[in-house]
């Protein structure tokens, strides 16, 4: 589980943040404006890809991507 | 035969229509524009040059009649903005409030050297800055040019290398995509930085200013500007080439004072929230001129979408004019309606949509859900104002665009001869006599384009659509390959061009694919070089490519690695074919086909 919010985490930075600014594991993604709904989609084929996985799109709502947490849970409900 | 559910539907829709009829009643009764008939009836720009006391070759300037007008109205201390950022954090500004900061912007860039129709970038989330700094540079005549922050360096470096951009104001999460290009680009003298961190060294060319702890400039001179002097530059994108730097001018007020006016219905004691970002023109059409030079409290919230969020915002600041996108409304239904039990939101008052076809169920749903219709408006960049729409009070045909604005002559054309249909119902391009005030100048050094967009004495938006018996405009489609994603128009030629910049692509074509929320999405075919194998992973690298190099939205949200792109005999490659593939259309004529 930390690995995974670690890698998550990790990603996050490399992907969707241009300066310094600190991501926590709480931090908002979406309402926070650090990753936008367009780029979410990115963000979801990260997910399958790397956990071999399939979330469906009405599963993948801003709420449930907006902070490392919460995608961790969601992803961990499709983890067989 | 009906069906036993869609008398359900009639039965709903017949119980419905006492108070769809109230409400037009009510609306036409209180509504600025009143009778939308009488309007048209010898209908004169001069209506709104008067209310704004405008007199031709006067001097007119947008930052003056959105503050300093306002305040010598008598409304100095009503508050103008309410901002709320990311994490909650809430600013208010009065008239004078704005009126000062505008003016202490306006000096800075004074001051650091900045002259009348120099081009000022404004490159930000939407914070206070974004909203005052525009105002500060139409104030010392310069050119305020608003991009979107979500923008990737390419894209960023495009369109400045375009308006050769003297100064950017930008925010210090936003300056590394400036720092990476800088280089490029020796027009390019000031970086301001309006939230640097005092801790760490400015880089080259960069300067620090916070609005708060800069003297406040109470008295300023004001620049002159007249009717034509050049006012806001914005980028839009076409089919083919590089986007276009769409010029406006200074006069554009008068169309968009009273459309704001008339359409959006903008009263004295309005909350008014326009949820649009000034990096696109409705944003600074309607989030900011239309807004402040009717003197109306408007507020902005500075966060990522959430259903939640959105309406949590409207109770809190009691919304009662909303001016929002399909993309977000066709999100909104996608939330569903037991979330908005949990709020309250009878402030609202009158909802209107912009950027995008609002299709007739998200009409119906708003109706159902917040007791008023969103009511759809069309316009573009070029055009600056609303063009097509519908009115507070009128007969709302669910799916429709509505009539022409009073003064805006529209019509439909046939697309060979660009002359007007005789009969109702015919499908053919809309067009638009020239001559409204906020009628884009020219496209900034590219006048031949500019002149293509003109045919048989009409301004063609690039769009198709019919008219019915009544006079309503009903949207079809685009005339070309743009894609319209969640309202905002990307170029696949963009596109297809950073595919290419890909190590593993070799060829690749863009087009549009259907989407609920967002009407269209970008959709790309590739094929790869020898030594590249299609795969999850490059096709994700490939997608994080194209949007830290040009944004998120250009970013194909699907890639289809193919063998072969279909092309002509001249090798030029056919998206027609793709894109009739992916909406489920006819292919057409294959006869210029390469392999057919």
């Amino acid at each position: 589980m930390e690995d995974m919010k670690e890698i998550i985490k990790n990603y996050v930075i490399k992907e969707y943040v241009e300066d310094d600014t600190v991501i926590g594991f709480d931090t908002p993604l979406i309402s926070g404006g650090i990753v936008d709904s367009f780029s979410m989609v990115s963000l979801k084929r990260f997910l399958e890809n790397k956990y071999n996985i399939s979330i469906p799109d009405d599963k993948a709502t801003p709420e449930a991507f907006d902070s490392v947490n919460k995608i961790v849970k969601l992803v961990n409900e499709f983890i067989k | 035969m009906a069906d036993k559910g869609s008398k359900i539907e009639i039965k709903a829709f017949l119980l419905h229509l006492p108070l769809l009829f109230y409400n037009i009643l009510i609306q036409s009764t209180m509504s600025h524009i009143g009778s939308y008939d009488s309007r048209v009836k010898d209908f004169d720009w001069s209506v709104s040059e008067k209310e704004l006391d405008y007199k031709q070759g006067d001097i007119i300037n947008i930052g003056w009649y959105c503050t300093d007008r306002i305040c010598q109205m008598g409304k100095a201390d009503k508050t103008a903005l309410i901002w709320e950022g990311m994490s909650g954090e809430e600013k208010r500004y009065t008239y004078n409030d704005i009126r000062v900061a505008s003016n202490t912007i306006g000096q800075f860039l004074r001051d650091i050297g900045i002259k009348p129709e120099d081009r000022v970038c404004l490159f930000m989330d939407k914070i206070p800055e974004l909203y005052l700094g525009f105002l500060g540079i139409l104030k010392i005549g310069a050119i305020a040019q608003p991009l979107f922050s979500a923008f990737g360096d390419e894209s960023l470096f495009i369109r400045l290398e375009n308006a050769q951009t003297r100064a950017i104001i930008t925010q210090k999460k936003h300056a590394p995509k400036v720092r990476k290009i800088i280089d490029k680009m020796p027009f390019v003298e000031f970086i301001i930085i309006v939230d640097h961190d005092s801790c760490k060294p400015l880089g080259e060319k960069e300067l620090s200013f916070e609005l708060e702890k800069s003297p406040k400039i109470d008295k300023f001179e004001i620049y002159p500007t007249k009717a034509e002097s050049p006012s806001v530059l914005h980028y839009t994108s076409g089919t083919t080439g590089q986007p276009k730097g769409v010029k406006h001018v200074h006069y554009s007020l008068i169309s968009q004072y009273l459309t704001a006016k008339w359409v959006l219905d903008l009263q004295d004691d309005d909350i008014y929230w326009c949820t649009a970002d000034p990096g696109w023109v409705t944003g600074t059409s309607y989030g900011i001129i239309g807004a402040f030079s009717n003197g109306v409290t408007q507020c902005v919230l500075d966060a990522g979408f959430s259903a939640e969020a959105w309406y949590r915002f409207i109770e809190k600041h009691r919304v009662s004019m909303w001016y929002s996108a399909p993309t977000a409304i066709r999100s909104l239904m996608k939330a569903g309606d037991e979330i908005i039990k949990k709020f309250e939101l009878s402030c609202l008052r009158h909802l209107a949509s912009v950027g995008e076809p609002l299709n007739s169920e998200a009409v119906i749903w708003s109706e159902k859900v917040f007791g008023k219709a969103f009511l759809d408006t069309y316009w573009q960049t070029e055009t600056g104002s609303i063009m097509i729409t519908n009115f507070p009070g009128m007969k709302i045909k669910p799916g429709s665009m509505g009539k022409p604005f009073p003064g805006i002559i529209a019509t439909v054309v046939d697309p060979e001869k660009y002359e007007p249909f005789t009969e109702t119902g015919k499908i053919g391009l809309i067009a638009i006599k020239p001559g409204w005030p906020a009628m884009m100048r020219t496209y900034w050094n590219n006048e031949e384009t500019y002149q293509k967009k003109l045919k048989n004495g009409w301004y063609l938006p690039g769009d198709r659509s019919s008219i019915d018996s009544e006079g309503y405009f009903w949207f079809v489609g685009r005339d070309d390959d743009v894609i319209n994603t969640g309202g905002h128009l990307v170029s696949p030629f963009e596109v297809e061009s950073a595919l290419l910049e890909h190590p593993s692509i070799a060829e690749s074509a863009v087009v549009s694919k259907p989407d609920f929320v967002n009407m269209e999405v970008v959709k790309a075919f590739v094929t790869l070089k020898p030594g590249f194998n299609a795969d999850k992973d490059l096709e994700l690298d490939i997608m994080n490519f194209v949007r830290k190099k040009l944004s998120s939205l250009a970013m194909p949200q699907e890639i289809e690695f193919a063998d072969s792109l279909p092309k002509t005999r001249s090798g030029k490659i056919m998206r027609r074919i793709l894109k009739a593939k992916e909406w489920g259309e006819e292919i057409g004529d294959t006869s210029t086909l390469e392999n057919d």
